[in-house]
């Protein structure tokens, strides 16, 4: 149970740095900080990666999850970038 | 607890160098200098949270296959999207972020959990990692216009009920399924009304209310991985996840403020029911004007705000608008743009159009700082737009948008407003605005209309 605590502890921390740092963004980036966030919640890789293999369900759910989130993490970076580049200043 | 020990220590600490660097990464996406090496030191925490979770996989045959796929299918997609189709993008990615938390929960299931607490975060994992799966996916088929299904339609309200249904038998499976063993498979029957709730939860919300389901299903897919870090007892995990959900949440709250409205009101009630129909009737004759008058009055001006809206996307114009922009400024005009932070489908989404077209973002004015100083505009050019310069929204305390800050185009001194017909907003609130005094209709297609515009500055 501790360990929950602990990490429910780094979570709402994590939340409130979170709020904390984005608070303030120029509406020129709410799509690109959008699409970026969206890369990042592709994290969920490094979940699928570790999950345990048992029987042959969760051998084709982790594979899913595998491809699913490295489609969101190569699509969001690549996308974001994309859209970052073609901002310029006067 | 052998979980976290298998995870070795070294692990650990590359996971917490990687989260430093998601911090610092997203903390530069916020600004307009930094924000390409923001994405990239994003990008790199990512890479480097990857491969050292990759170090101790005993099996990596299925997993290379499966991240090969992914690179290659987004990759595509990513270099192909045409730049108007973006926030249907933005929409599908984000889809696939909850779908994968939500087969990681399913997984996990399978793997019987070992306390309560585990038991629960399960159920929170899949009903929120499923939600935004299938809710993002009706975003899609929304933003991409391939989904014409109407708030009033019987399909829209028996999906609603489903969504209200599902949140129920989600407390349900929270809290009884554990202590009373069901005799029949109810987490089955959990999957498949959280993926239908899902549907029902995105599909009431009309048109000019998506920037706000966006930014939310946005913020979703970040709590649901947190969630999945929780379950999984990963630090990375919930740090990277928990700052999409802030970031989302930010955006939610940005977008909700610009229409002054709750976050409740936009995804329960919706603009039809909110308020009291408006009392403003056609006050008056609409005054047309035709492109060549409209060129007359532009060339005598000394200051010109484009005012964009969603209708700018439709017609593909921001093009022309560039080129009219830029003969304006070698004409001597002063030209600046007007965005609303809840123009067109996304946040976002008009800086993102200009920005293809080349429009750099230092002309680019949010209403506070363009309405003080209205009254020295001399032609203010609305495209597409409508509910957010509609002045009932200052004037008249009875409409359904009152209240909401606009830009003041009414403070011009000349109005155009570039529209295909006299049909009202997405609001279905009249504007007042098209019969002032200093308003001229420029009725067409906007592109047409715009290079119409064009060219009589290139004779």
């Amino acid at each position: 149970m501790e360990v929950y605590i602990l990490l429910g502890f780094v979570l709402i921390l994590s939340i409130y740095l979170g709020l904390e740092l984005i608070s303030k963004v120029p509406s020129t980036l709410h799509t690109p900080l959008m699409s970026g966030a969206n890369a990042i919640s592709g994290i969920a890789l490094v979940g699928a990666l570790v999950l345990s293999s048992g029987s042959q369900l969760q051998e084709i759910l982790a594979f899913l999850a595998v491809t699913f989130a490295s489609i969101n993490v190569f699509g969001g970076y690549l996308v974001t970038n994309r859209m970052l580049k073609m901002f310029k200043k006067k | 607890m052998n979980l976290i020990e298998n995870i070795s220590a070294f692990q650990n600490i590359v996971y917490i160098a990687s989260s430093i660097l998601f911090i610092t990464g997203i903390k530069m996406l916020g600004k307009e200098d930094t924000a390409v090496k923001g994405n990239f030191l994003s990008a790199l925490a990512m890479f480097i949270a990857v491969a050292i979770t990759l170090v101790n996989i005993v099996n990596p045959l299925l997993i290379i296959i499966g991240i090969s796929i992914g690179a290659i299918v987004g990759s595509l997609i990513a270099l192909r999207v045409k730049m108007t189709s973006i926030p249907e993008m933005v929409a599908l990615f984000n889809g696939f972020g909850g779908l994968a938390t939500f087969f990681i929960a399913w997984s996990e299931f399978n793997s019987i959990p070992e306390n309560t607490f585990q038991y629960i975060l399960i159920m929170i994992t899949i009903f929120i990692g499923g939600v935004t799966f299938s809710g993002s996916i009706i975003a899609y088929g929304k933003l991409s216009e391939k989904l014409t299904i109407k708030k009033t339609s019987i399909v829209t309200k028996l999906f609603t009920t489903i969504f209200y249904i599902s949140i129920i038998y989600l407390v349900y499976s929270i809290l009884l399924t554990n202590i009373f063993v069901p005799k029949f498979d109810f987490f089955t029957i959990l999957l498949i009304l959280t993926l239908l709730g899902g549907i029902g939860f995105v599909l009431p919300i009309g048109g000019g209310d998506m920037p706000v389901v966006i930014s939310l299903l946005n913020s979703f897919s970040g709590i649901a991985a947190a969630f999945a870090g929780l379950l999984l007892l990963n630090n990375v995990l919930i740090v990277a996840g928990s700052l999409v959900g802030a970031s989302g949440l930010i955006l939610t709250i940005i977008m909700a403020k610009a229409m002054n409205r709750s976050i409740g009101n936009i995804l329960f009630v919706g603009y039809a029911t909110s308020s009291s129909v408006s009392k403003s009737e056609e006050t008056g004759e609409v005054k047309p004007i035709n492109v060549s008058d409209a060129y007359l009055i532009l060339e005598n001006a000394s200051s010109v705000l484009v005012v964009p809206g969603y209708g700018m996307a439709v017609a593909q114009a921001q093009h022309v608008v560039r080129e009219l922009g830029e003969l304006l400024e070698a004409n001597g005009t002063e030209v600046k743009y007007g965005i609303h932070p809840v123009a067109g489908r996304m946040p976002g989404h008009m800086n993102v159009l200009l920005a293809e077209a080349n429009v750099p973002y230092d002309v680019l004015v949010e209403p506070d700082d363009v309405n003080p100083s209205m009254d020295s505009i001399d032609v203010a050019i609305v495209i597409g737009a409508n509910d957010v310069v509609n002045p009932s929204a200052t004037e008249e305390p009875g409409s359904p948008i009152y209240g909401m800050p606009i830009i003041e185009v009414n403070n011009a001194r000349t109005v155009f407003v570039l529209k295909r017909s006299m049909s009202s907003g997405f609001a279905g609130v009249q504007n007042p605005l098209f019969f002032k005094e200093n308003t001229r209709m420029l009725f067409g297609d906007a592109k047409e209309s715009i290079g119409g515009l064009v060219s009589e500055f290139k004779e």
